[in-house]
């Protein structure tokens, strides 16, 4: 149990340090939420920053234009920009963490040469054609079909939760290319050009107000048969390899960026004289508890990836659990702290409060995970 | 940064499991209760057990190699209270760790030394009967008494297997040289380290329970709301473990407060959840489940409440002295 950093790290953290204090106060004003042109060209460009700086796929493995980085360096780097108060991954999120990996692992050389160079570069923007209508905790029963004829396939269904569809050039689509085979075993990968004809974007308002999702209508859509990663038919193993990366250090800044939010209602309690309440006072200890401990836990699961080589274990399923439910918990009680304040749509922890909700849903529901967690991590029998 | 265990702490914790799985197991510890209930207040404690604890050496961890002991750390003090957490192990640990250095024969388990939280409302004393000396932990001072020098009042212990006197008059005694807020961040660090090892248990026996019992022609650890139970239960062991493994090298007062009230969070909860999982079975005496209940309910009134956890935090938050 060793919690201190090596020579090795803190220098990673310093120069990460150092670069940070001489571009972000360079960088030109965040775009407003709904403006999507506008957050696409600002996450790209911060992207492109990051490729020439060295600090692009840094947890990517080198072989795929990454820098090898260990999950500690990756770690360091995730908890310094987000200290420093640095653009957040955006519209890169899928193209990084998803399409990108899942490219790196299952795709062929010339696969690989062609999407994984733009992902890093800030060039191509990358979205998500998983979930459907009627498959969602369900994937498994997406009916999304796609028929081969000659080097296309014609694809035609709906997809939902589409983030970034708007501005998207490609999306890592999931098909059903075999009706007749076991769910899971007709599924195929594909990379389809959001260009394509026949494709409809139409922007999903959600309770927050703006539009950060979409739903894709495809009619027909023809996606050239040398755009599948992995086998035929083998999509659903394909997506499985990197998914869990989604829950394995995507949260890191955000836990930070928790713990400050907490200290800033501890001062806006003090100020405002709720802090006399004890009631909120233990609950405002309670979460402070929570948070440094969540912290402790991705140290935890960062040294275990780090021991098995990179690879994320299912201890991500044990932190999204907790971690979904005290981003909510930490909200409702910034809302009890600002009273009737918390009323004011404008106030800078509204939009929180109310994307927080989305947390214990998205990239998995907590019912989900809690199986997931009693069937792999405890042996529990499956069963309904 | 490594925050895993190193080998030698893993064969440090595997090494204690085995030697409680041999020298205490589940028959001996009903024996116990048994014994206990039949000695009617009396003293409760194997001391034959305790001297074999000693030669294993559990109580001269933390001493330096020169004085005989290990020469270990926190951390693998905790690892090592964890696993008697897990085992329910009885009798005053935390105090035979802690005080190994400071009373004779405590290291060699010949003699029983016993810690007393004085500030706390009741002063309760745990193993009354079995101490031969007691340190007298005050707000800000501790005093070295002999048990009979003590006037205290009979409590019914919740524990039937950690008897209770309540402390009658202030703290008193010759003045205990020692470092009163190390010892009691130690002290709440190794009673959150046997929390720990309870939820573990409480986990473990729910999960093994849910896959073999029963019901509507199916193992109820096949039904989703008996998963989802068992699910957080593992959550709250693996929240309260980062916490208390990381409190054990930081040593920071508020991450050790934090430790605690997770651990007892996790060990309460799990326990109460274990005797839901367990269905009628869990409400009788011949379970374990509600040693494991009750010896949680003890712990978390030990050294540091929730209460007082939780304004800690508070205070620590509003100072800035918490950090992530």
């Amino acid at each position: 149990m060793d919690l201190t950093y090596t020579d090795e790290e803190e220098d990673f953290r310093a120069r990460l340090r150092a670069w940070l204090r001489e571009v972000l106060p360079k960088l030109p004003d965040r775009p407003a939420a709904t403006d999507w042109p506008g957050r696409r060209a600002y996450d790209t460009a911060w992207q492109r920053l990051l490729y020439d700086a060295g600090y692009a796929g840094l947890h990517w493995p080198a072989d795929a234009g990454g820098r090898g980085a260990t999950p500690t360096q990756h770690l360091i780097f995730l908890e310094e920009t987000e200290r420093a108060g640095a653009p957040y991954v955006g519209a890169n999120f899928v193209g990084l963490l998803h399409a990108g990996p899942t490219i790196a692992a299952e795709g062929t050389a010339g696969q690989r040469a062609r999407w994984l160079p733009p992902i890093l570069r800030g060039e191509e923007i990358w979205c998500q054609g998983f979930s459907e209508p009627d498959a969602g905790s369900d994937l498994a029963a997406l009916r999304t079909k796609a028929v081969r004829d000659g080097d296309a396939y014609v694809v035609s269904g709906s997809k939902t939760w589409t983030s970034h569809a708007e501005v998207a050039d490609w999306c890592e689509l999931l098909v059903r290319t075999d009706p007749e085979a076991p769910r899971r075993r007709g599924i195929s990968w594909l990379a389809m050009p959001m260009d394509a004809p026949g494709i409809t974007v139409r922007p999903l308002r959600t309770l927050t107000g703006t539009a950060e999702f979409a739903e894709v209508f495809l009619d027909e859509v023809r996606v050239p048969v040398a755009n599948r990663i992995g086998a035929e038919h083998d999509g659903w193993r394909v997506t499985m390899v990197t998914l869990s990366f989604e829950r394995g250090t995507a949260f890191v800044g955000e836990v930070v960026a928790c713990h400050r939010v907490l200290v800033a209602l501890a001062r806006k309690a003090r100020d405002n004289g709720r802090w006399d309440d004890p009631v909120l006072r233990r609950r405002l200890g309670h979460l402070a508890a929570e948070f440094a401990a969540l912290w402790r836990l991705t140290q935890w699961n960062v040294s275990e990836a780090q021991h098995r080589g990179g690879v994320p274990g299912a201890g991500g399923s044990v932190f999204k659990l907790r971690y979904s439910h005290a981003r909510q918990e930490l909200y409702d009680a910034a809302a009890e702290v600002l009273g009737a304040g918390s009323l004011d749509a404008d106030h800078e922890w509204f939009a929180d409060r109310l994307s927080a909700l989305s947390y214990t849903i998205a990239a998995g529901t907590s019912q989900i995970q809690q199986n997931i967690v009693a069937e792999r991590l405890l042996g529990l029998p499956k069963g309904r | 940064m490594d925050f895993h265990l190193t080998d030698d702490q893993r064969a440090l914790r595997a090494g204690v499991h085995e030697l409680l799985a041999g020298r205490f197991p589940r028959e001996r510890l009903r024996a116990a209760v048994d014994a206990y209930e039949a000695a009617d207040g009396g003293p409760v404690l194997d001391r034959a057990l305790w001297r074999e604890l000693a030669d294993a050496g559990f109580f001269s961890l933390l001493l330096p190699e020169a004085e005989g002991g290990a020469g270990l750390g926190l951390p693998e003090a905790v690892l090592v209270l964890e696993e008697a957490g897990r085992a329910l192990l009885p009798g005053p640990l935390v105090a035979g760790v802690l005080l190994a250095g400071a009373v004779d024969g405590v290291a060699a388990g010949e003699r029983v030394a016993g810690l007393c939280d004085a500030a706390s409302a009741p002063a309760l004393w745990e193993h009354p009967s079995d101490c031969d000396e007691v340190i007298v932990v005050a707000e800000h001072a501790a005093y070295r008494c002999a048990p009979d020098g003590l006037r205290t009042a009979p409590v019914r212990s919740v524990d039937p297997l950690t008897p209770l006197a309540r402390l009658l008059d202030g703290p008193s005694g010759a003045p205990y040289a020692a470092d009163v807020p190390r010892l009691r961040r130690e002290a709440v660090l190794l009673t959150a380290a046997q929390q720990l090892g309870g939820a573990v248990k409480a986990l473990e026996a729910a999960v093994a329970y849910a896959g073999q019992r029963e019901q509507f022609g199916a193992p109820i650890g096949s039904f989703q709301a008996v998963k989802h139970l068992c699910a957080q239960m593992l959550v709250r062991v693996e929240l309260a473990r980062s916490a208390v493994y990381a409190a054990s090298v930081t040593e920071d007062p508020a991450e050790v407060s934090g430790a605690k009230l997770l651990a007892d969070e996790a060990a309460v909860r799990n326990a109460r959840d274990c005797l839901q999982v367990h269905g009628g079975m869990g409400f009788t005496w011949e379970a374990d489940v509600h040693l494991l209940l009750k010896r949680a309910w003890l712990r978390a009134e030990s050294w540091q409440s929730a209460a007082a956890g939780e304004e800690a935090l508070a205070a620590a938050l509003a100072d800035g002295h918490i950090a992530v």
